[in-house]
């Protein structure tokens, strides 16, 4: 990979700290420009493609191939079925550890969901391949399907979400509804969705002998690495993936997933490098998706409208060979300070490939549940949702009883209802239009996500001319890792960010841990703070027992690195810079490690969570039902704030999402074949341009000493939290009519 | 994908007679066609690009006060054409609101009429489908089905055709000038799409070879400017097919309406003309009980063909929604969000 050219100086560049600074992203000219390379852009050279012939049935066996009449085809090389493929170390359904999840990379004959790879033909031209895959034409001998919430009999799984209790309780919840005042029981559906990230899963990998190199998209460049060392029994330093950007992820590129090991086995196979690129169609099955849920509700309140039980049932589905089990129930632990919370899950096995992470993993799934039940009580108890929500503000953490390690949510009501006007909003639905007669609804959600982080390390260098590096191999997803990430290192070796030279993006650098759980720029940016902390203390440790030097006894503490000087603490004149250092000491460079990683004890005493209150306006024609979404405004606390500029567009993009979530996504199956019918973005509806009104963001002061040295909570999923309630609830607000099966469709409001 | 040969024709005359082999297509812009050919619905062998053609991306207004559309002429070029715009607003509001501005600028007057139908089993090779494989059989019936037709369907499709531009065309009575094997010819354009009846293979009145040359706005169209708009309801602000659509147009005179017409789009195999119901404003003023009279009338032999009955009802207010738009006038300036229910909201809010 050639040298990436990021911009180094960003327009409005400020001297003095980094962090805090809205910078543009540094890989945006790139980007712009069509010069920043994506994984299907390389191409080395003798390189073949490779396309995946793919089932469409969803459950039985395949029982011919017709390999002779593809391999006819002009520019078809070979053929990759389950009868000729080059031998895995190991067995791909074996478990290595949680998060190993089991892949379809041409083991067997079976089929177990549409869209399973089934064999993959590898040609000179894209065409050649695609055209041999038709010609395969596939026989099957095909079992029914197993298909939607109702396929077979309900089990209840060991964990869900990774390794989360299936049930939670405290207090007792059927005594807390006996009591209630008023009580609300309602079910919720959310349908199957799946990531599209704009840029489909693509792999191009070459073999030298043991050798592999791999460009890749991925979100886990370590975890990614560790799973191909052990299905190709090759040392993890014979492995190079090169991964500098994803157009997008969401999740659905965290893990290895079953098409990228056919573009490696590919390549094994030919004895030359191969690309293989999904089609669009492709990603509906292989590499993740939102599982379908059924949640049923049912909360209880006094006559003032104070919680006395919350029970929330998530009916959930998972593949008929792995588990993952969306935690929709999870998403009632935090908010609502009620005195008893039952949460439990059951689930289903149907013939879809593995349900997995996507954005907001059960917390999107139940927050539109939750807020929508929570909206429904606030009606029942005739208070006004904020009013209801504020009343059962928890002030510890309901379901453990753990104080916060920080907790702004209270700010956040009262920032968003004032920008959004919510105090004018009418109790009553149906109460409000436009004058041109159309129907105007307010509706309101909370957002909660929590504060993670995982383990990552990081390395530091400050070098003889007072530049600085720092290598980290970090995710840049479309988030702006590139840019986020580079502002946490120039503070932390104490340089403006056009004095570091910032590394990402491969697999050669230290471990960054997984781009997920919102906790890449915590993770990160800790390892980063630390190994900085750590190059400036050598850096000090040579200046202070130096005699020659202005710093000579002032001992680490004593001194502070800024602007690519040593200062001493006590009598800021006296101080000389990296250079001057370095140059004394004869030496090239000094560089230091440091990790990040959660802090155990920090997390047994404090619930660590961000969190939102986000207001949508929509507008609904009375008599036609169609919805359009024309205000939203989200007032979010999230810890510090590295790059104020980013936090706003991610911030931006969870609340599309929601709205998205509330009003359009869904993967429509058949219920006889248990293929997706609208695996395409024609037809799988998300937001456009035009669906997306003015939207508001909030970013609430908030500093939390407990979650990581730097504070940072995460910023990537909570948008779509709390966001797609608030859109559900002003329909509701405008019509008078509750949906409850998400998406809402025009036929629900035809009243 | 499939090899395929490739032919440029310079003349129509070269161009139906390359055609005319079986298993050869035209290609227009290819916004529909390729995206079929790319999922293995179409396999043509031969496609005979139409995009070199001389003399086909002309807008011309005749003598006799009728306008001539070029098949080549793209549906942005045609909606932005202000003259066109002023004479025809139902058709350059139908337009816009279609597709995405990248499609429209690509998009041909002659490849939107021949779209095919979106029905998701007729795009998806693995599902039985009459329409792309004659006798196969049908998925969408007992299948995901609720956008599919009400009107004019039979037990052997239920597909609807996906075109907003021919919804106001077929109101204004716009006719097909077509060129085949034995010369020129024209028809009317409701004549163009077919009802499935036994035959869902054919889409249209066209024979092998036939090339669509123009389309032709009759004198009498352009009495309608003063009160016509496209109404379409979707599942989202822009850039998705019609749940259902209507094209309404109005010729009032003293606080009467002279002449009405009235298509819908959606709804059946073909953009459909409620002629039945048009004779219901005949001489009357525009009222809403007469649009409710007519919404009655237009739907009368509908029927669901699955989970659509909700179609049905959705037609109904559409029409009386789009009367009542094209009888307060055609606004003077084409809405931002054309065809929408939304077109003319306005900010403010009150109880
Ligand atoms: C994502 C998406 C969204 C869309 N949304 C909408 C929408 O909301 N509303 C809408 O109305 N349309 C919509 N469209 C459809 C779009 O309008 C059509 O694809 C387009 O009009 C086809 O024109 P074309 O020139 O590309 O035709 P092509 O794709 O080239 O051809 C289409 C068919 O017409 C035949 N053909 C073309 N020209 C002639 C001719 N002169 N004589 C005889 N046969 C001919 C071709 O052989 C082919 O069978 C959408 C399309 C896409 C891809
Ligand atoms: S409705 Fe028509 S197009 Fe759709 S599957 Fe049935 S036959 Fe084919």
């Amino acid at each position: 990979m050639p040298e990436l050219n990021l911009t180094s100086a960003p327009a409005h560049l400020r001297h003095g700290s980094n962090i805090g600074q809205p910078l543009t992203r540094r890989d945006g000219i790139l980007k712009v420009k069509g010069q920043a390379t994506y994984a299907a852009d390389n191409h080395p050279p003798g390189m073949l493609f490779a396309v995946m012939a793919v089932s469409s049935i969803a459950r039985g066996r395949v029982t011919s191939l017709d390999v002779t009449a593809a391999k006819r085809h002009p520019g078809v090389v070979d053929v990759m079925t389950p009868d000729h493929k080059p031998r895995l170390a190991i067995d791909p359904e074996i478990k290595t550890n949680p998060f190993v999840f089991r892949m379809e990379v041409l083991q067997s004959n079976e089929v177990r969901y549409a869209n399973q790879p089934i064999a993959v033909v590898i040609a000179e031209t894209l065409e050649a391949a695609t055209e041999g895959a038709v010609l395969l034409a596939p026989r099957y001998e095909t079992l029914p399907a197993l298909v939607g919430l109702d396929a077979g009999e309900s089990f209840v799984p060991p964990v869900v979400g990774v390794g989360n209790p299936t049930e939670n309780h405290r207090g007792d919840v059927e005594a807390g509804l006996a009591s209630a005042e008023k009580q609300i029981d309602a079910i919720y559906e959310t349908p199957p969705q799946y990531h599209n990230a704009m840029e489909p899963h693509a792999i191009v990998a070459a073999w030298d002998g043991d050798s592999l190199s791999i460009d890749m998209p991925t979100q886990g460049l370590m975890l990614s690495l560790g799973r191909i060392a052990e299905l190709f029994g090759i040392a993890p330093d014979k492995i190079h993936i090169r991964s500098p950007f994803l157009g997008g992820g969401f999740g659905s590129k965290g893990l290895m997933a079953g098409p990228q090991v056919l573009g490696v086995m590919a390549a094994k196979l030919i004895g030359k490098p191969v690309k293989l690129v999904l089609r669009r169609e492709q990603m509906y099955g292989p590499v993740g998706h939102r599982a379908p849920t059924r949640q049923r509700l049912r909360i209880g309140t006094d006559g003032e409208g104070r919680l006395t039980a919350l029970d929330h049932h998530a009916r959930t589905v998972s593949s008929t060979f792995d588990d993952f089990y969306e935690p929709a129930a999870d998403a009632s632990h935090t908010l609502y300070a009620a005195p008893a919370i039952r949460t439990s899950h059951d689930a289903v096995r149907v013939n879809t490939g593995t349900p997995l992470f996507m954005r907001a993993p059960g917390e999107a799934t139940g927050s539109i549940a939750l807020e929508s039940a929570i909206d429904e009580m606030a009606w029942a108890c005739g208070i006004d949702p904020l009013a209801l929500r504020l009343k059962n503000y928890a002030e510890v953490e309901p379901i453990t009883g753990k104080p916060f390690s920080s907790k702004a949510l209270r700010a956040c009501y009262e920032q968003g209802a004032a920008r959004f006007g919510w105090s004018k909003r009418s109790l009553q639905p149906r109460q409000m239009r436009d004058d041109s007669g159309l129907l105007v609804g307010w509706g309101m959600g909370t957002a909660t996500f929590p504060a993670l982080m995982f383990q990552a390390e990081a390395r530091a260098a400050i070098r003889r001319d007072g530049s600085g590096a720092m290598e980290i191999g970090a995710h840049d997803m479309g988030q702006g890792a590139w840019t986020a990430l580079a502002q946490i290192a120039a503070d932390a070796v104490g340089l403006d960010i056009d004095r570091v030279e910032f590394k990402a993006g491969t697999s050669d650098l230290p471990d960054a841990g997984i781009a997920g759980g919102s906790a890449h720029t915590a993770t990160a940016g800790a390892a980063i703070h630390s190994a900085g902390a750590a190059v400036v203390a050598k850096l000090a440790d040579l200046a202070t027992r130096d005699e020659r030097s202005p710093l000579f006894g002032a001992g680490n503490a004593g001194v502070i690195a800024r602007d690519g000087r040593l200062i001493r603490r006590d009598d800021e004149s006296r101080g000389e810079s990296y250079a001057e250092i370095l140059a004394r000491a004869g030496v090239a460079e000094v560089e230091a490690r440091g990790t990040g990683a959660p802090n155990p004890a920090a997390m047994e005493e404090y619930a660590m969570h961000a969190h939102g209150a986000v207001f949508a306006e929509v507008k609904v024609d009375p008599e036609l039902g169609q919805i359009r979404v024309t205000r939203m405004v989200g007032a979010f606390a999230a810890g510090r704030i590295v790059n104020p500029h980013l936090v706003k567009s991610q911030l931006f993009g969870g609340m599309i999402w929601g709205m998205s979530f509330a009003l359009h996504e869904e993967a429509i199956t058949d219920r006889r074949s248990g293929r997706i019918m609208n695996a395409n973005l024609g037809e799988y509806h998300i937001p456009v341009n035009a669906d997306v009104p003015p939207l508001d963001v909030i970013t609430v002061e908030e500093h939390d000493t407990h979650v990581n040295a730097l504070g940072i909570k995460g910023v990537g999923e909570i948008g779509i939290t709390g966001s797609a309630g608030a859109v559900a609830n002003a329909v509701w607000h405008a019509t008078g009519v509750r949906v409850r099966r998400f998406p809402i469709k025009i036929e629900e409001l035809l009243t | 994908m499939k090899p395929f040969d490739y032919v440029r024709p310079a003349t129509v005359a070269e161009a139906v007679a390359a055609a005319a082999q079986p298993g050869a297509s035209y290609l227009a812009a290819g916004t529909n066609l390729l995206d079929l050919m790319k999922g293995g619905v179409s396999r043509p062998d031969r496609l005979v690009d139409l995009t070199h053609l001389e003399g086909l991306d002309a807008i011309d207004r005749l003598a006799d006060g009728g306008l001539r559309i070029g098949a080549l002429v793209s549906n942005a070029d045609l909606a932005h054409d202000a003259a066109f715009a002023k004479s025809y607003p139902a058709v350059a509001e139908a337009l816009l609101s279609g597709a995405s501005a990248q499609l429209r600028n690509a998009a041909t007057v002659g490849g939107n009429l021949l779209q095919r139908t979106r029905c998701a089993y007729f795009y998806d090779t693995a599902s039985r489908c009459n329409k792309r494989e004659a006798g196969s059989g049908c998925d969408a019936r007992g299948g995901e089905n609720r956008t599919q037709a009400v009107l004019g369907w039979s037990a052997n499709c239920i597909a609807t055709h996906p075109s907003d531009f021919c919804v106001p065309l077929v109101a204004l009575d716009a006719i097909v000038e077509i060129e085949g094997k034995n010369g020129r010819r024209e028809i009317a354009l409701d004549e163009l799409h077919r009802l499935p009846g036994d035959t869902p293979e054919r889409d249209s009145a066209l024979e092998p070879g036939d090339l669509i040359v123009a389309v032709r706005l009759p004198p009498a169209a352009r009495g309608f400017a003063a009160h016509a708009r496209y109404l379409k309801v979707r599942e989202r602000t822009s850039y998705a097919f019609a749940v259902v659509s209507a094209a309404a147009a109005l010729r009032i005179e003293n606080g009467k309406i002279y002449e009405a017409r009235l298509a819908l789009g959606g709804v059946a195999a073909k953009p459909w003309r409620a002629r039945a119901a048009e004779d219901v404003l005949r001489g009357v003023a525009p009222t809403a009980d007469a649009f409710q009279e007519v919404a009655w009338r237009a739907l009368t032999d509908a029927k669901p063909s699955g989970d659509n009955a909700f179609k049905i009802e959705l037609a109904r207010r559409i029409v009386v929604r789009a009367l009542t738009l094209a009888a307060a006038g055609t606004p003077a300036r084409m809405p931002a969000l054309p065809a929408s229910p939304f077109a003319s909201t306005s900010g403010a809010i009150h109880a």
